[in-house]
């Protein structure tokens, strides 16, 4: 039986908008796994960790909490899932501020009222990888691999905020291993000490202080290429986006020769459980992952 | 004496267990005991140190006479429990670490490696013939009731768990009154989880206690005018204010001196005496007292304090002439507390606690710390020039973190000033001003008065001066970390701020140890039995009396002030305040000092026994005496990790370098060995030496060796001395192989006959 | 400076911290921090504050206000957490640093050129249009957020990214018009300003 959840997609994942290959690929890997993601109906943006200028505390508490509350409404008794790190770190903080601050839940469910909505806040917020190594298991998402990703090195670049401040149960915040066992159990050969796994890439920063931000993905690129990556996968849209895109920017500014393909977790998984480059979400990649469409065009 | 011990009967035992049977020809190891060695018995056993070994090293004691036994297996270190005979001599020879641990298992070392072995069992028989069974000298019996100098948290502590051991306390205390320096305070820094608020110092119940125990005797007003004696039979005049002096008996000594408060008056730079809202630690807990969970008041006007500002490390951890140069512990955690005092009567109340390394030991530190956050007490990271005297005084500083110079006016400042340890005077070695002109006087028959302003706490009776000797900073410790509470006097434990800086309930804790290490020293020196580190050893030092010359080096050198001077100048030993570490017999020129079961020649008839190849053999001969303490357990474990080293090192264990006679080297160098190897522990301010001194005075006698080698026209490289501590497993092998690799270079001795 | 400012400097007087912990999201942690400095060690933007989050803290203790506030070094935080995961005292450093980010925002005192700043501000009130973010608005804002020329120039050394992006599928020029949107936008937009009210009744108006 499937398994179910209460999905949050969240806005780089809708149709047509930055991450919305991450979606495509999240698709074909639940459809394999025998996972059923149901969308929250009429979600909202999260406001990121971003929306902090604009939006005090509690106006971006009420934007979490709305979703939470619809989810409680429309798919109770489900996990939230998200499967960006941005909403998936928004909604939890809001959950478990609300759970220590009875005058902000107070006041949270007062502004909630006026979309007829009230929130219970009993609904456990989960990142989708969580969901794989938690509910799925490496085992488990091993065994339904068909064409194994043999000869591709991968750096995993897990980033900030899938790792901070809640990161995954089990794994330190310096040194994650989830991903490097993602990478293996699809048969690929992860970098071994990749040292900027955990580094930012200036996030949201990238658009406003892009010259900081993409010495920054330098280093991030730089040193999967001196681990002798084919490529870097990672759970986070905006990681994906700003590490992909600022490539030829770097090059003219830095002199350097970047053109490394970044894809995500769930594009790997997709490609490895034998779905075709377009269930995959390979036809996003803006620098071709060349490597996985081989296999996937196999 | 023993009597047995001129009848001397030497029984060798050679285990065949651990590999030792399969590397090394043992026919030839119990012909060589027998012929070279002198053995009267030598037998073989496969397991020597199973039961049916023992016994039939126990069958030959009982039976056939055997008073030295040589066994001839494993390290000295190891099967202790085993090889543990009654009113005999023993003598371990290392064949396992010592020999076949340490070398290859191939048929070309196979030569060498035998030849080391029985020189080995030429050297335990030797050892064996020159030492006798170690009996005490019964001088003294057991006394049970231990002195506690100082009524303060630290001495009642001691004395109501002494007490509660069964031994009786008597406490003397210089004041009025029980309690010392904490009876002082407001309240004290918790003790207890959560860690939050100051608590109830309890000094009042731990009075009533000692005054309800009928085992504890209190002496107020009063002070130690002479304490005489030695462990086991310590003879103190307790002197009261009236001037009435009556003499105790004990068996130990906890000194428990606490500590007095630094002068801060030294601080001019701080207005501390200029204007009387500048106050110290302690003033401040006079006024909370005074005030009695009410407002705090200042001194000046009497005003409500609105704002406090507290000083760290006032005239401490600081080099500049007059200050502390250590770190007192205890005051920032009291500052934190008295900031409190402010806080929980009126929230409003500005403190400020001025600091540059926040340091809040102990399990509740942190807590304690963070409870202060909590409540409000800001914490600034900077370094305060000046108080600026005026009707409030202003606080000028540097604040690190913003870089900035700054200042405060506010109505009351406190000084963190530190702890000055009462540890009485120094001995007359560390008066080292003085220390040449006294000697020059005394050697000229004069009897010269040590001038020190400092009163003694003790008035010991001894030749080398009235207390016991200070460590870093003036407190009286020993090794803070190997050896807490022991002193460099035997039998005297100190506890509590005049040991090293702590807080109340750091003192309890120590107070507690030393009361037990107290307790050891009555039952041990009852017996005549060695303290720490030689626990429970009997041979004690003697002299012969015809050979002394009176040249004092013995009592000058002994770490522990075992050795008095009678009339004539003559030693004086005292069994139990000695340690057992042979310094005194290192030091003495005319060889005079020895143990029943070390001496000159246990030492020295064991590198005479070596067989010396000639000097075309290419087979040069290596010396190392080695400290029992870290070195020899160093080459142990070396010789656990397969490390090997040269096979023509023959490795003697000395009990401490300290107890090393230049007559051995000389005598080495004579009978043709090649090289010399001494290994001690670290000397110096980071001393790691287990006699304090050994080490060190080994360093400087050692200086010495020059000369005799360039008498005998021998290269200065044939006598080297290494620091070496227990953890230099891998460093140990490499001396001795550069060693064997140096003899190359210059070649072999020519003192080979 | 704006009467709500002038407001709370009458009302704190002297007290900063007070007025910190009282009206910027987790301000009472401030009071916490031990000047360890691992925060400032830990940011990947560390060269780039004037006040590092641990000198922040301590001019706030100080009473520095106008240098706090007025000052660029918040906006530097690329909300990576590593000071938050790495402060011996779990201090909510990120979530402080947005909080004195927005309150200068509220009292009209907060550096108005900082591009953070007026990222930050666009993506809110983009957000806020619709209930979810249009990306293509965003961006087109963002690049003319200095005016029309500079804004040209900004966005040709950026149409090679856009043009990436529109092949990949991964931005439309339909969102141009329309695009993503809640459904229910009244009851958000309800929401949203009830949200704003009550907490400016907690805040603005409690001078």
């Amino acid at each position: 039986m499937a398994k179910e959840y209460s999905f949050y997609p969240g806005c780089s994942s809708q149709e047509a908008a930055s991450s919305s290959n991450y979606l495509k690929s999240v698709q074909s890997m639940c459809d394999v796994l025998d996972i059923k993601l149901n969308v929250i109906p009429d979600w909202n943006c999260c406001s990121a960790s971003i929306g902090y200028c604009g939006g005090g505390e509690l106006p971006r508490l009420a934007l979490s909490a709305r979703n939470i509350a619809l989810s409680e409404q429309h798919n109770a008794g489900q996990d939230i899932v998200a499967t960006c790190a941005a909403c998936w770190l928004a909604t939890k903080e809001t959950q478990e501020r609300l759970d220590h601050d009875a005058g902000l839940m107070a006041e949270t469910n007062e502004a909630l009222a006026e979309a007829g909505l009230k929130l219970k806040n009993e609904t456990k917020i989960r990142h989708m990888v969580e969901v794989l190594i938690e509910d799925i298991g490496y085992e488990e998402m091993g065994k339904h691999v068909k064409k194994p990703l043999d000869g591709i090195k991968i750096a995993g670049y897990v980033g900030c905020q899938t790792n901070r401040p809640f990161g995954i149960e089990g794994e330190s915040f310096e040194n994650p291993k989830y991903l490097d066992k993602f990478i293996e159990t699809m048969g690929a050969e992860p970098v071994e000490k990749y040292d900027k796994k955990v580094s930012c890439c200036g996030g949201a920063l990238a658009f406003s202080e892009p010259e900081k931000s993409q010495a920054l993905i330098k280093d991030i690129i730089e040193a999967a290429y001196d681990g002798g990556a084919d490529m870097i996968v990672t759970p986070c849209p905006v990681c994906q986006m700003n590490v992909e895109v600022y490539q030829d920017k770097i090059n003219a500014k830095y002199g350097t020769k970047f053109h490394i393909p970044v894809t995500y977790y769930s594009t790997l998984m997709s490609v490895a459980y034998g779905k075709n480059g377009k269930e995959s979400g390979l036809n996003g990649q803006i620098i071709k992952a060349e490597k996985l469409e081989a296999i996937a065009g196999k | 004496m023993s009597g047995m011990a001129n009848e001397m009967k030497i029984g060798a035992y050679i285990c065949n267990g651990c590999g030792i049977g399969d590397r090394l020809d043992s026919a030839q190891l119990e012909s060589t005991a027998k012929r070279d060695g002198k053995a009267a018995i030598c037998q073989q056993h496969d397991f020597l140190c199973s039961e049916a070994g023992v016994n039939m090293i126990q069958h030959d004691i009982d039976n056939e006479g055997v008073n030295r036994v040589v066994i001839a297996a494993c390290s000295r270190r190891a099967k202790t429990d085993a090889f543990n005979f009654q009113n005999v001599a023993l003598v371990r020879t290392n064949l396992r670490e010592g020999v076949i641990w340490v070398r290859p298992d191939t048929d070309d070392q196979q030569e060498t490696t035998q030849e080391m072995a029985d020189d080995y069992i030429r050297m335990g028989c030797a050892e064996a013939k020159y030492a006798k069974p170690p009996a005490p000298s019964g001088e003294q019996s057991v006394n049970k009731n231990i002195l506690i100098a100082g009524g303060g948290v630290s001495g009642m502590k001691a004395a109501l768990e002494a007490s509660r051991a069964g031994y009786p306390c008597t406490i003397v205390e210089k004041t009025g009154a029980l309690g010392g320096a904490t009876a002082q305070l407001y309240k004290k820094i918790p003790t207890k989880a959560p860690y939050a608020d100051p608590e109830d110092t309890g000094v009042a119940e731990m009075i009533a206690a000692v005054e309800a125990d009928s085992n504890i005797t209190v002496y107020l007003n009063s002070t130690l005018t002479n304490t005489a004696g030695a462990p086991g039979r310590f003879a103190a005049d307790i002197t009261t204010e009236s001037g009435s002096t009556e003499t105790k008996d004990f068996g130990a000594i906890v000194q428990a001196s606490g500590f007095s408060p630094y002068d801060a008056s030294k601080l001019p730079e701080f207005a501390y005496g200029k204007n009387k809202d500048v106050v110290t630690q302690m003033e401040l807990e006079a006024l909370a007292k005074a005030a009695n969970g009410g407002p705090i008041k200042r001194p000046s006007d009497g005003k409500e304090v609105s704002s406090v500002l507290f000083i760290q490390c006032a005239g401490q951890r600081s080099k500049k002439e007059g200050h502390l140069e250590h770190c007192s512990g205890y005051c920032c955690s009291a500052s934190i507390k008295q900031a409190m005092y402010f806080k929980d009567q009126n929230a409003d109340i500005e403190t400020t606690v001025l600091f540059t390394d926040l340091r809040t030991p102990g399990a509740g530190g942190e807590n304690f710390y963070r409870s202060g956050q909590n409540k409000g007490v800001s914490f600034r990271k900077g370094i305060a020039s000046e108080v600026v005297d005026g009707a409030n005084p202003t606080v000028k500083f540097k604040d690190l973190i913003l870089d900035e110079d700054m200042s405060e006016e506010v109505d009351l400042v406190v000084l963190a000033t530190g702890m000055v340890p009462n540890a009485g005077q120094p001995t007359r070695a560390q008066l080292t001003d003085q220390d040449n002109e006294d000697m020059a006087s005394e050697k000229a028959g004069e009897e010269v008065e040590i001038r020190i302003d400092v009163e003694s706490i003790l008035n010991l009776d001894y030749r080398q001066g009235k207390d016991v000797p200070h460590m870093d900073n003036g407190f009286a410790d020993s090794h803070f970390i190997c050896f807490p509470y022991e002193t460099q006097r035997t039998g005297i434990y100190t506890a509590g701020p005049v040991r090293r800086p702590m807080d109340s309930q750091q003192a309890m804790e120590d107070a507690v140890g030393a009361a037990m290490k107290a307790i050891g020293a009555a039952e041990n020196s009852g017996l005549g039995r060695a303290q720490h580190p030689r626990v429970g050893d009997l041979s004690f030092p003697t002299f012969r009396k015809e050979g002394c010359t009176q040249c004092k080096r013995c009592t000058v050198e002994c770490p522990f002030g075992a050795i008095n001077e009678d009339e004539k100048g003559y030693p004086i030993y005292n069994e139990s305040r000695c340690r057992r570490c042979g310094t005194c017999m290192g030091a003495c020129p005319v060889r005079v000092i020895s143990f029943e079961n070390y001496s000159i020649d246990t030492v020295g008839q064991q590198l005479k026994a070596v067989d010396m190849p000639d000097e075309f053999s290419e087979k040069p001969r290596i010396l190392v005496l080695a400290c029992e303490n870290d070195a020899y357990p160093a080459l142990d474990m070396a010789a656990q990790n397969k490390l090997e080293y040269s096979a023509f090192t023959r490795i003697i264990p000395v009990r401490c370098l300290g107890s090393v006679s230049l007559s051995w080297i000389t005598d080495s160098l004579n009978s043709g060995f090649d090289g010399i190897i001494l290994m001690g522990c670290p000397s110096g301010d980071d001393y790691q030496c287990h006699f304090v001194k050994g080490s060190g005075t080994a360093q400087e006698r050692m200086g010495k060796v020059g000369d005799t080698l360039q008498s005998l026209s021998l290269e200065q490289e044939r006598v080297q001395t290494y620091e070496i501590s227990i953890t230099d497993i891998h460093k140990v092998p490499k001396i001795i192989n550069d060693m064997v690799d140096t003899i190359e270079q210059i070649g072999m001795s020519p003192f080979k006959f | 400076m704006s009467d709500i400012n002038t407001g709370m400097v009458e009302k704190y007087r002297n007290n900063f911290l007070k007025e910190v912990e009282a009206n910027v999201e987790e301000g009472d942690w401030v009071k916490m921090c031990m000047q360890c400095g691992v925060c400032s060690g830990s940011c990947p933007m560390g060269p780039y504050w004037d006040h590092p989050p641990q000198e922040l803290f301590m001019m706030i203790r100080a009473g520095k206000r106008d240098e706090v506030l007025t000052s660029t070094s918040m906006w530097m935080c690329t909300s990576c957490y590593n000071c938050i995961v790495r402060c011996p005292r779990e201090l909510p450093i990120t979530h402080i640093m947005h909080g004195l980010a927005h309150y200068a925002t509220r009292l009209g005192i907060e550096p108005k050129g900082q591009p953070t700043r007026q990222f930050a501000q666009l993506f809110w009130d983009n957000l806020a249009k619709n209930g979810r973010v249009n990306e293509l608005w965003l961006g087109v804002n963002l690049y003319f957020m200095n005016g029309l020329v500079e804004g040209i120039k900004v966005a040709m050394g950026m149409a090679g990214i856009g043009f990436g992006m529109l092949k990949a599928g991964r931005l439309s020029l339909k969102e141009l018009v329309g695009g993503h949107t809640v459904k229910d936008k009244k009851g958000f937009k309800a929401m949203i300003k009830k949200a704003q009210e009550l907490e400016a009744a907690r805040i603005d108006n409690a001078q």
